[in-house]
């Protein structure tokens, strides 16, 4: 089967369907869209809590003992996670243009970028639990309720990259006609991106301003 | 079923037998758990819920029994705690919302003219979540380990330190598995409508149920991840000891109660908009007229969207409210007034412009519309603030939600359930029983709510388990729990009359009713793949246009019958033009195990089985990377997804 294959049989009569593809939005697109405006909600909320429960709390927050968010690990960590967004949109272009080796390097630089961001998470957590732990009190809560919860997106996000790069390795299975799922993946990890920046915010710049 | 319809003209047997080949399913114990039907899956839907509002409904008049007489002793209050507070949480999320969404389940794809909906497979998904953490709160409530703090469930109250015992753990996670679902058909349901519909349907020509469902959905994507956070976080703290509700730990009780309402004002138009949305479609079929001013309507279901969200922000700002319960229903009816005020002018007009037939579907709009606009009314009396301070928390809240839900949406949940029963059973129901059931159901819904007013104004609070014996009480008491026995008959009036019409009734022609839209097109019940021949849409009312009629027959020989697969027709979003064909999913188990598996995640959550949910979670993950694995079937070289 080519990867250029006909859209549909017999288009005959006064409406005959476009034989080029992709014509317009397609479910999935707007369905991982859809998915992502909900989970943005989710984190708005998240977020507002944040907010709320530190307006509620006292002039001192981070409260006391714990101090202000060390400011150069999670800089680098966005160093690390904001410019992995760059070799996904460079992948989906590729495969828009049949060119399944640019998928494929693109993906798998997207995917150590993200360990590499996870990696550096972990040792974070490990410093901070030595202060701190989601019990201590609200703040400890929220810190790893939000970081934790990114974390985990950034997880299924990287589940996805791997995904597709195993579908794509196993052959075939991506080309210049068929590459939606790799459009929707990387709306996902533009998304997980995003969030973190909103999450650099919150947690880490605005104690500080 | 009907296996032997005539082929439309120009539509050959072979084309007819492809279809079938390629959409129907074998009737075994598998084909029955893989369905990917939509019309199956919103049956379900419709039965599912039904029997969760029996239970919620069961619940109800036990508390009506034990409030009969001034302290009697038929519960305890811990029982009686936990009875209120699972007919709440199961009338509110357990049925008003699924039951709608099994209405648009089966009838969008109709409606618009597709073949199923835009994600076939995460719809028999949503179906098997939403039985499944149905069952999982109800299954609590035989063990006294029910939910037992109301169905908005404030912090401090349950927290740990006040609520032991897995009661509001139940709450939590049940709500938080829940809303997988939710969030799932919502989903769906907006890109069906934005994807699948008929070639010609541009939104100026969508049917008003449709949009209804459509705004509905967005609704729940905006709000309902507010009270998965809520849930989240009183798991945590619950659970291992987080501090967001938690005032020692620098928390805040009222962080609870901002995101609850943050989703609890949208909740009440999410409930229902669709309902109204029921109400515009029945009118046509029984006005013999399109529904008057299409344009406002429409405009009104956007605005009401907006609206809700609006309502956020009057929370977001406002401090520490303590009566945050009822400035909720207070401020939610007075600002649906508006736009649901047009969208009542218009029926109104709509009745009196066209020829009325007084059928059963009929008489539940007329009593909707006479309940709601009372339960309006009490409504904007909250606004008065000393008559509001009377009132607070007392049964005469209790009166005007129950008039505000009832009528607004349980009438036309029963206007529709006997409207599309033709065609979602294939078989007519009774008319005269159907009457009688509606005349118990109107009188005991009356009967049972109008005295709460009463006993409320007189300061009876809500919430208790008995009361002492106090002039003004006793007796509109016992009134109210008469009136909830007469509306428990007439309701079950309702049920043995789908019975009836199953076992006995007439079977149905395909447009019983001359109806406007496009589901009373096809056959009743329709065949698997709805249409033979995808219509071509030239107006607002296609079943009453010749012309849809038309293309059906000549457009045989085009591209709209796409028997070559299992296939449906995309089409651009604002001005439906044909796109391209896409294949739709087989049948397949994965949604029900997938759901499975996640069932079994959230039970060991509650029983705290970490092991167990740990590998619970990696089913999940290993379930949906099976799921979404590219098949090598040539049809997926079209670049489809699903
Ligand atoms: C079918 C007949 C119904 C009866 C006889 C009934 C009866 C009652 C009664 C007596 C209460 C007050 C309990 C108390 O405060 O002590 C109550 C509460 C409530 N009902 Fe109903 N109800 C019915 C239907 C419904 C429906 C259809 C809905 C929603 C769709 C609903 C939603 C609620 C809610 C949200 C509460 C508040 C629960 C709480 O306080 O947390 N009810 N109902
Ligand atoms: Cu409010």
């Amino acid at each position: 089967m080519s990867d250029g294959g006909g859209v549909v049989a017999a288009a005959t009569g006064a409406e005959a369907l476009s034989t080029e593809l992709p014509v317009g939005r397609s479910a999935g697109w707007w369905g991982m869209v859809m998915f992502v405006a909900t989970e943005a909600t989710l984190f708005a909320c998240l977020l507002g809590s944040y907010f709320y429960l530190r307006f509620q709390y006292g002039p001192q927050w981070p409260p006391d003992g714990i101090g202000a968010p060390e400011l150069l690990k999670p800089l680098v960590m966005t160093a690390v996670l904001v410019p992995s967004s760059l070799p996904v949109i460079w992948a989906e272009h590729g495969i828009r243009h049949g060119q399944r080796w640019r998928l494929r390097s693109g993906l798998a630089a997207t995917m150590l970028l993200g360990m590499t961001f996870l990696a550096l998470q972990a040792t974070e957590y490990a410093e901070k639990l030595k202060h701190f732990t989601m019990t201590t009190d609200a703040y400890g809560s929220l810190f790893y309720l939000i970081t934790g919860f990114h974390g985990l997106h950034v997880l299924v996000g990287l589940t996805m990259i791997g995904w597709l790069l195993a579908a794509s390795l196993r052959g075939g299975s991506f080309g210049s006609h068929r590459h939606e799922r790799v459009r929707n993946v990387a709306i996902y990890w533009h998304f997980v991106d995003l969030v973190w920046v909103a999450i650099l915010f919150t947690i880490y710049l605005s104690p500080r301003l | 079923m009907s296996t032997t319809t005539t082929p439309p003209p120009g539509v050959s047997e072979q084309d007819l037998a492809r279809l079938a080949e390629h959409w129907g399913e074998r009737p075994s114990l598998r084909g029955w758990f893989s369905t990917v039907d939509h019309k199956k899956i919103g049956r379900r839907y419709l039965v599912t819920a039904g029997f969760f509002f029996v239970l919620a409904g069961l619940s109800a008049l036990v508390m009506r029994t034990q409030l009969a007489r001034p302290e009697a002793g038929v519960v305890s209050p811990q029982e009686y705690n936990q009875l209120f507070s699972m007919h709440g949480t199961a009338m509110i999320f357990l049925f008003a919302t699924p039951m709608l969404f099994g209405f648009g389940n089966f009838l969008v794809p109709l409606m618009i003219g597709a073949r199923d909906m835009a994600f076939p497979r995460l719809n028999a998904f949503g179906y098997w979540v939403f039985l499944f953490a149905g069952l999982f709160m109800w299954a609590s409530l035989p063990f006294g380990a029910a939910p037992n703090n109301g169905w908005f469930a404030y912090v401090p109250l349950s927290g740990e330190q006040h609520n032991p015992g897995l009661h509001m753990d139940v709450y939590a996670l049940g709500l938080l598995f829940l809303g997988i679902s939710t969030t799932a058909a919502s989903i769906n349901f907006i890109v069906t409508a934005l994807k699948l519909r008929a070639p010609g349907m541009s939104l100026n020509r969508v049917p008003l149920f449709v949009w209804a469902i459509v705004a509905t959905a967005f609704m729940v994507i905006f709000a309902l991840p507010a009270l998965n956070v809520d849930n989240a976080m009183l798991f945590l703290d619950r659970r291992f000891g987080t501090h967001f509700f938690d005032p020692s730990g620098g928390g805040n009780v009222l962080l609870w109660q901002h995101l609850f309402w943050i989703f609890g004002h949208p909740d009440v138009y999410i409930i229902v908009m669709p309902a109204l949305g029921i109400v515009s479609a029945v009118l046509p079929a029984f006005t013999r007229r399109g529904v008057v001013g299409y344009p406002l309507i429409v405009l009104s279901i956007v605005s009401i969207a907006i609206i809700s969200f609006g309502v956020w922000v009057h929370h977001m700002f406002a401090t520490g409210l303590p009566q945050l319960s009822y400035s909720f229903f207070s401020a939610a009816s007075t600002i649906i007034t508006i736009p649901s005020g047009i969208q009542i002018f218009a029926w109104l007009a709509t009745m009196l412009l066209g020829r009325l037939v007084l059928r059963v579907p009929l008489l539940y709009v007329i009593g909707f519309v006479v309940t709601f606009v009372l339960g309006g009314f009490t409504g904007a009396m909250f606004a008065l603030t000393a008559f509001d301070q009377q009132v607070t928390d007392s049964y005469f809240v209790v009166a005007h939600f129950h008039y505000v839900l009832i009528g607004g949406a349980v009438f036309p949940m029963l206007a529709g359930i006997y409207y599309w029963l033709p065609k979602i059973t294939g078989r007519m129901y009774h008319e005269r029983l159907g009457r009688w059931a509606f005349w118990l159901v109107f009188a005991g819904m009356h009967v049972t709510f109008f005295p709460m007013h009463l006993y409320g104004l007189f300061g009876m609070p809500r919430r208790v388990y008995t009361y002492r014996s106090e002039p003004g009480w006793d007796g509109w008491n016992l009134v109210s729990t008469v009136g909830s026995y007469l509306l428990a008959v007439g309701l079950l009036l309702v049920l043995v009359g789908v019975v009836h019409a199953l076992r006995r009734g007439r079977p149905a022609p395909p447009d019983p009713w001359e109806g406007d839209s496009l589901e009373w097109a096809t056959a009743s019940p329709p065949e698997p793949y709805n249409f033979p021949v995808l219509p071509r849409v030239h107006s607002l009312h296609p079943a009453w246009d010749e012309r849809t009629a038309e293309s059906v027959r000549a457009g045989a020989t085009a591209d709209r019958i796409l028997s070559d697969g299992r296939r449906t027709l995309v089409t651009s979003e604002l001005d439906a033009h044909p796109e391209r064909a896409v294949q739709m999913p087989e049948s397949t188990l994965m949604p029900l195990v997938l759901a499975g598996a996640l069932l079994v995640f959230f039970t060991s959550m509650l029983f705290a089985w970490y092991p167990v949910a740990a590998v619970a979670a990696l089913a999940v993950a290993a379930t949906i990377a099976v799921w979404l694995w590219p098949s090598r079937r040539p049809d997926e070289e079209l670049g489809v997804s699903g």
